[in-house]
């Protein structure tokens, strides 16, 4: 329990602390070090919920699903922390924000990394309502940092999209809660996720049914399932490349992980029905729209971070259809990419954020030359791309293999679906990679002053999930597929 | 599903829930900003009326706090909010033209029909009680969803945000006796919040685009011919 109140009380008292911290300077070392102590608190709890199974207590449950979350989303707050300290000072020395938007900036950091991890580790439903739709009041003010028209509009955009979307959540939420008024013996525990678990076979399919399908909409919203995807490309453009990073690589997954949890409660519902893989179906629906129709979109960005946006919207549907396949080795293979798309992603997000600052702009047609102003840079934009686009030997390609290899199990026409997807999206990276890392420099083009630490840091890790799995970590996942699916793959 | 089944006590909240149905209707179509922040305060009101009638019939001792809240927050300190950043930025007197209001009125007509098709199988439950509110307040929640599909002034989006949560209030409060007092206070933060960066947004709009009409925000399309 203490780890937990580590991890969660860390980024509260360090966010009210930053906010109200006058001095730019130190503020970015204290962001680090906010984020240092939460992930210690994060290792904390991993390693108690290896020995013990399962932490609980005050309306927190943390079991193996959501302890590797809770440990990547504050690794990646970290990494991202030592990304945004000399990020923002050169964009504030830059004249583009004020000091007091830096501050809120900082503070609304923090306050975005509570809300994950409460959503992760919470079990109550409706909490976990909360901390997602809190999600989106902490970053709504970081999209629009900039006060660009452009970044109002994306912001706005955003609250709108994102609080209609969460609206129907709650819809669903109370649906949910009603169909447990009926089952419990204490109502108070209604939305109480593991008490429900273990009733879900009584609950009321046909309410469950449509409860579930407003929490899909209302939660895939936050995936970026396609067609309520339309905030996302906008708000990661617009918005401090930091946020862009931690949108892509954190957000996305907690909703994703919201709807597997709550997949988990609507099978167990309709086990009895005619139907009992509703669920699944519709996640798999949503999934593969998604999947293809961010594949095509990469083809036509002009945007260096929107065309990243919608690979994670890409990459979102695969897992998505993922989870909704089922079976241990599906579920395994989705985990195992939720954790190598979160790196991948927010290294290349880093790296594009110093190279948009390279060559001053984010319009993919002006970025030219990066290895040659800066090798770093563009060699890492190139590994980083190859990673995400599913090459061996990234972990990308092992997680991908996985899931290709599931889908033939199971549904083997799919595949061929998949794999055309994974060209057209592949093709569409690369058209637009190649000249941005080889083309000629344009002149006086200079390099700037960039710590690419954190890029190596995840590129290494990813290499290395590719190449061998470490033993610990397969052991982990697998617990986390036993706890979704009930059944063990290894 | 006759009516004189159920007790006088649950006619009398069915009553109140499609007041604040028929005031979602009025919301929609009023175009004096003003008016439609006081009809959105009465709306308020109705759900906070329904809380306390609910409380009084079961002696659920948490729903009076729960009722103080909704009448706290929803008839008086959002109104209050919006009604001052009006008048700050100097909209009291501005009225929307509606493209086409018959439609919209129509459109939210089928989508109550739409809300009572959608709870139609939850019939097994048998009561005829619940069907009704959970349908009434649906259609609450999709008629706030149509009018900021439809409205283009930003403070008109903003009533049409706030009325769908009246009615996820409402079915809250009146499905399920309400939900627990931590998630209560916590959607009630929420929204405090965002109603705060909304008008935070108010300001920072008309700073951009000189103007809240929000069709006007349109810079960033899928096609993007002009960056």
């Amino acid at each position: 329990m203490t780890s937990l109140s580590l991890t969660l009380l860390t980024p509260l008292i360090g966010g009210l602390v930053l906010i109200l911290m006058r001095s730019p300077g130190p503020a970015g070392w204290l962001n680090l070090g906010v984020s240092g102590l939460t992930l210690a608190g994060s290792l904390g709890l991993a390693w108690s919920v290896w020995h013990l199974g399962s932490v609980a207590g005050m309306g927190f449950r943390v079991d193996a699903f959501n302890v590797y979350l809770v440990v990547l989303t504050a690794f990646v707050g970290l990494t991202t922390g030592i990304f945004s300290r000399p990020y923002m000072r050169y964009v504030q020395a830059s004249g583009r924000i004020s000091a007091w938007s830096l501050r809120v900036y900082h503070g609304m950091y923090q306050a975005f990394m509570l809300t994950m991890l409460v959503a992760l580790t919470t079990d109550n439903l409706g909490v976990l309502w909360v901390a997602v739709e809190g999600a989106t009041l902490a970053t709504v003010l970081l999209v629009s940092l900039y006060r660009t028209p452009e970044a109002v509009e994306a912001a706005w955009k955003y609250f709108i999209l994102c609080g209609v979307g969460i609206a129907l959540a709650l819809f669903g939420t109370v649906l949910t809660y009603f169909a447990a008024q009926h089952v419990m013996a204490d109502p108070g525990t209604g939305l109480t996720w593991s008490a429900l678990y273990e009733r879900s076979h009584d609950l009321d399919p046909t309410v469950m049914r449509i409860a579930f399908v407003f929490l899909l909409v209302g939660y895939g919203t936050k995936v970026g399932l396609v067609p309520m995807h339309q905030w996302l490309p906008d708000a990661h453009s617009e918005g401090p490349t930091p946020m862009s990073a931690v949108l892509s690589g954190l957000l996305l997954n907690v909703a994703l992980y919201a709807v597997v949890r709550l997949k988990m409660l609507v099978d167990g519902s309709l086990a009895e029905t005619a139907t009992p893989h509703l669920a699944g179906a519709l996640l798999m629906g949503f999934g593969l729209v998604s999947f293809l129709v961010a594949g095509l979109f990469l083809h036509r960005q002009r945007d260096i971070k929107r065309m990243f946006s919608y690979s994670s919207i890409e990459h979102m549907g695969l897992m998505t259809f993922a989870f909704g396949l089922g079976g241990p080795l599906a579920t395994f293979g989705a985990l195992l990419h939720m954790l190598v798309h979160s790196l991948t992603k927010s290294a290349i997000f880093i790296t594009v954020g110093h190279a948009t600052h390279v060559a001053g702009t984010q319009s993919i047609d002006r970025i030219r030359g990066l290895i040659r102003t800066q090798p770093a840079i563009g060699w890492s934009l190139l590994f980083g791309v190859v990673a995400i686009a599913g090459f061996p030997p990234f972990g990308v390609f092992t997680s991908e293999f996985l899931l290709l290899t599931a889908t033939m199990q199971s549904q083997p026409w799919f595949t061929v679906v998949l794999l055309s997807g994974l060209a057209v999206a592949f093709a569409g990276l690369f058209r637009h990679l190649h000249p941005m890392v080889y083309g000629a420099a344009p002149e006086g083009q200079r390099p700037v002053e960039a710590n690419m630490l954190p890029v190596y840091f995840h590129l290494g890790l990813v290499l290395w999930l590719g190449l061998a799995i470490p033993d610990v970590l397969s052991a982990w996942l697998d617990r986390a597929t036993q706890l979704i699916t009930g059944g063990h793959l290894l | 599903m006759s009516l004189t089944l159920l007790t006088l006590l649950q006619q009398f909240v069915l009553l109140l829930a499609a007041l604040a149905l028929f005031l979602s209707f009025v919301l929609l179509s009023q175009t004096r900003l003003i008016a439609a922040i006081r009809v959105f305060a009465w709306q308020g009101a109705l759900v906070a009326a329904v809380t306390l009638t609910v409380a009084l019939a079961g002696h659920a001792h948490h729903l009076y706090f729960s009722a103080a809240l909704t009448l706290g927050l929803k008839a008086m300190l959002i109104p209050a909010m919006l009604h001052r950043m009006t008048r700050r930025l100097g909209l009291e007197r501005q009225s929307e033209t509606l493209s086409r209001p018959a439609l919209v009125i129509m459109a939210a007509v089928v989508l109550v029909i739409f809300s009572y098709w959608v709870v139609e199988p939850m019939v097994a439950n048998g009561l005829a009680f619940t069907r009704n509110i959970i349908a009434v307040s649906l259609a609450v929640v999709l008629i706030g969803l149509l009018m900021m599909v439809f409205r283009q002034q930003a403070v008109a989006q903003v009533l049409g945000f706030m009325s769908m949560e009246n009615g996820l209030f409402l079915a809250a409060v009146s499905a399920t006796a309400g939900m627990p007092l931590v998630v209560e206070l916590g959607v009630a933060f929420d929204v405090l919040v965002a109603m705060v960066l909304f008008g935070v947004f108010f300001f920072q709009i008309r700073e951009s685009i000189d103007s809240l009409d929000v069709d006007r925000l349109n810079r960033l399309t899928e096609t993007e011919e002009g960056r």
